[in-house]
This record gives structure tokens, sequence and C-alpha cells, in this order.
């Protein structure tokens, strides 16, 4: 497997007529985790989106080594199917599902439900199987934390590190605390603040 | 290959007429009312019907074709399956290509088999049928490539994309139906012929100007 690498260079968003962040370095090599803080609106989202090559920025340069693992708010699976057929139209994109994925996340009994009786916890835990079975170098998570219950944030702690641990790359952009040993913090500025005072 | 195959056995679980997800059966029916309703409304004279019966067909077939618009891209952008799918290296255009055969399997087939019946309630003889079939064999790529450029166009509209679909239909489908619905009156199969060069034209481009639509919503 070929080395991952996340390199992001002098990197701006702009959204509308706001400059959300200007001047943005980052160098991630194979093993390193980065936790992405910032009020809300100061541009987690956009960073991550740009990071994923799905948004263009305004200015600055990503350079991206290993293929790329998603989560955001959309989680990508047909809401009026069970989870576990909707799961498996990814697998059938990325090769096969994991069972031990499944009930390390708790869904092994959620497999007949359909994707919209899914509690909003229930769905992250959806997306994170659909993460696990992409086989992804470098994971971008944003919010992934949203909903989950105690436990379930520890897991996916654990994954994270595990992750980092086997030679992956981490972005995570959340305002919930992430313990993961050696993960890099990056505070996003209220920029748009500053600039007008 | 099998990107491919997944991706379009998602598309027809979704599509196809029966399909669990939304009103899969309203096209087809939707069709058939056109047919059934039509003489009630010009009088049943035998004249009329069989003069306009094919043209109305035709009318019924394009109605029938744009009537899934607003379900067959916009929930995939919203729900982020385009973005895993970029993130995958599937190009929006495979997809759009995809969804594009689908479309048509979901609808095409079909109305021609319902035109079958419609032509009994419309008095459409014989000869002047087979003129139909043809002429919609020829021409549902078409009009399926116009309901997917169109639902790609107006795909990240939240508002005002149903009336701008409707405006956008017009120009599109004018050149399907002169020469569609045209090869009846002239019984030619030349008419037919341009249809399917138009259909042609439509099909090609359809994937390109879907997938850069999508794209270009994507950034917004």
């Amino acid at each position: 497997m070929e080395a991952s690498r996340l390199i992001v260079d002098d990197l701006a968003c702009r959204r509308g007529e706001r400059l959300l962040f200007r001047g943005l370095s980052l160098n991630l090599d194979a093993g390193a985790a980065c936790h992405v803080t910032g009020a809300n609106g100061t541009g987690k989202s956009s960073l991550i989106r740009i990071l994923a090559g799905l948004l263009r920025p305004y200015a600055g340069t990503v350079e991206r080594a290993g293929s790329v693992a998603l989560i955001d708010q959309s989680l990508a699976l047909d809401e009026h199917l069970p989870l576990g057929r909707a799961l498996a139209f990814w697998a059938g994109l990325d090769g096969a599902v994991d069972a031990a994925n499944l009930e390390t996340l708790g869904l092994a009994d959620l497999l007949d439900v359909p994707v919209r009786y899914l509690s909003t916890g229930q769905r992250k835990r959806a997306a994170l199987a659909r993460l696990l079975g992409q086989n992804a170098q470098i994971w971008l998570l944003d919010e992934p934390l949203n909903g989950l219950d105690r436990d379930a944030v520890a897991m996916v702690q654990t994954l994270v590190a595990q992750h980092v641990a086997g030679g992956g790359i981490a972005v995570v952009a959340s305002h919930q605390q992430i313990a993961v040993p050696g993960m890099a913090v990056l505070h996003l500025p209220d920029f748009t603040r500053e600039l007008v005072r | 290959m099998s990107t491919i195959r997944t991706l379009l056995l998602r598309d027809l679980a979704q599509l196809l007429p029966g399909a669990r997800k939304g009103n899969t059966l309203l096209p087809l029916l939707f069709f058939l009312a056109v047919a059934m309703l039509y003489p009630f409304a010009v009088g049943p004279s035998p004249n009329v019907l069989a003069a306009t019966g094919g043209g109305v067909i035709w009318v019924a077939a394009l109605l029938a074709a744009i009537l899934p618009l607003d379900r067959l891209l916009s929930p995939d952008l919203e729900n982020g399956f385009f973005d895993q799918w970029a993130l995958r290296g599937i190009a929006e255009e495979v997809v759009v290509a995809v969804r594009l055969l689908a479309h048509w399997l979901s609808f095409g087939p079909f109305l021609m088999l319902a035109a079958l019946p419609a032509s009994a309630l419309l008095g459409i003889d014989a000869a002047t049928l087979q003129t139909v079939e043809l002429g919609l064999l020829a021409g549902t790529p078409g009009l399926a490539a116009i309901g997917i450029i169109i639902a790609a166009v107006t795909v990240g509209l939240r508002s005002g994309g149903a009336a701008l679909s409707g405006l956008l239909v017009i120009p599109l489908a004018v050149p399907l139906l002169v020469f569609g619905a045209g090869s009846l009156s002239t019984g030619g199969e030349g008419g037919i012929a341009l249809t399917a060069a138009i259909s042609l034209v439509l099909v090609a481009i359809a994937p390109f100007a879907g997938g850069a639509a999508i794209r270009a919503a994507r950034e917004g």
C-alpha cells in the first residue's frame, strides 16, 4: 500500500461574500490525525469538503495521496431500504462488507430496519459502517460524534486510533472533545469577526 | 463493469414501475388516462380521433417521461450519494448515463406496450400504430435524455425548479415532437429516422450535460 499523505498549502475558503479562513497549511503524513475545532460557521465543514476534493478552494492547493472516505451530515444510504440492503449497495462498490464491523458498531440487530426509522445515533453508526467498508486511507469526518452516546463516542475514538495506528490519516472536524493519542489540533479562528473588527 | 451493474440495479429498483419508492406507476397510468379521456374531450368522431390520436399518444408519452423528474437526480445529490461516488472515483457522467438507461427502461418499453390499448381507445388503425410504435422506439430515448438533462440542470434549485423544468421541456421537446408525431402525417420513415437522429444526439450529450450540472450544483 502506497503511503498516504495529505498536504494543504495556503488554503483559503470563501463562501458567498465571506472569507471563512485563509493562509491555512497542513501537512499530514501516514499515521497522523488532526482535530479541527472552531465555532459554528468558521468553515470546519467547508474545510472537510475542500480536503475531500468536493469543493474548490478559493486559493491554495490540496495534495492527496491515498483513497478518501467521508462522513458528513448526509448519510448516503437509501432511506426506504432496510439497513442491510442499503449498506450492501456500497459493499457492492467497495468490496465485501465485514460482518465484524457491524458487530463492533452495534448494527447487527438493525439490519432489517429501514434506514428512515433509525435514530440519530444509529444513523451515525451506519455511516461509520459505510466508512469502514470502504477501507480508505484518509478519513475525513465531519461531526462524527453528533448524537452518539458515551459508549459510541469511545468506540469512534478507538476506531480512529486504530486507523491512525495502521498508517491511515484522519481529519476530524468536531466541536466535541475527541481523545486520540497523538492527535494534532487545528483551531479555525473566527476570521470573519476579526475582519469586521 | 461491476460498478455499472451495481449502479444500474439500484436505479432500476427505484425507477421501474411497481418499485417501492415513489409513484413509479404514475407515468404509465397517466399515459393510459390521457388516451382514455381524450375521446371524451373531443367527441367520439372516428375521423377526428384517427387523425389526431397518434399526436395525442406522443404528447402523453412526453408528459409521462417528465413526470418523475424531481426524483431522478436530486434525492441522490441531497443525500450525499454523488459525493460518495466522487470520492470513489466514479464519474458523474457514468452515474448519469446509467441513470438515463434506467429511466428509459422504466417508461420506454412500458409506454410502447401501453400504446397498444391506447391505440384501440383512440381508434388508430394498424398501419398508423406501427408508425407510432416505431416512432416511440426511436423517440423515447430522446425523451428520457431530455428528462435527465432537465433534472440535472434544476438539481440544485430548491424552489422554482418545477417552473424552470416546465419551461426547459418546451424547446428541447419540440424537435422530437415535430419529427416523431410528424412521421404520422407523412407516414414516412424519414420522420422516424430524424427522430432517431435527434434522440441519439440528446442521449449522447445527456451524460456530459448532466455531469457538468451536478458538479456545478455541488459547488454551490
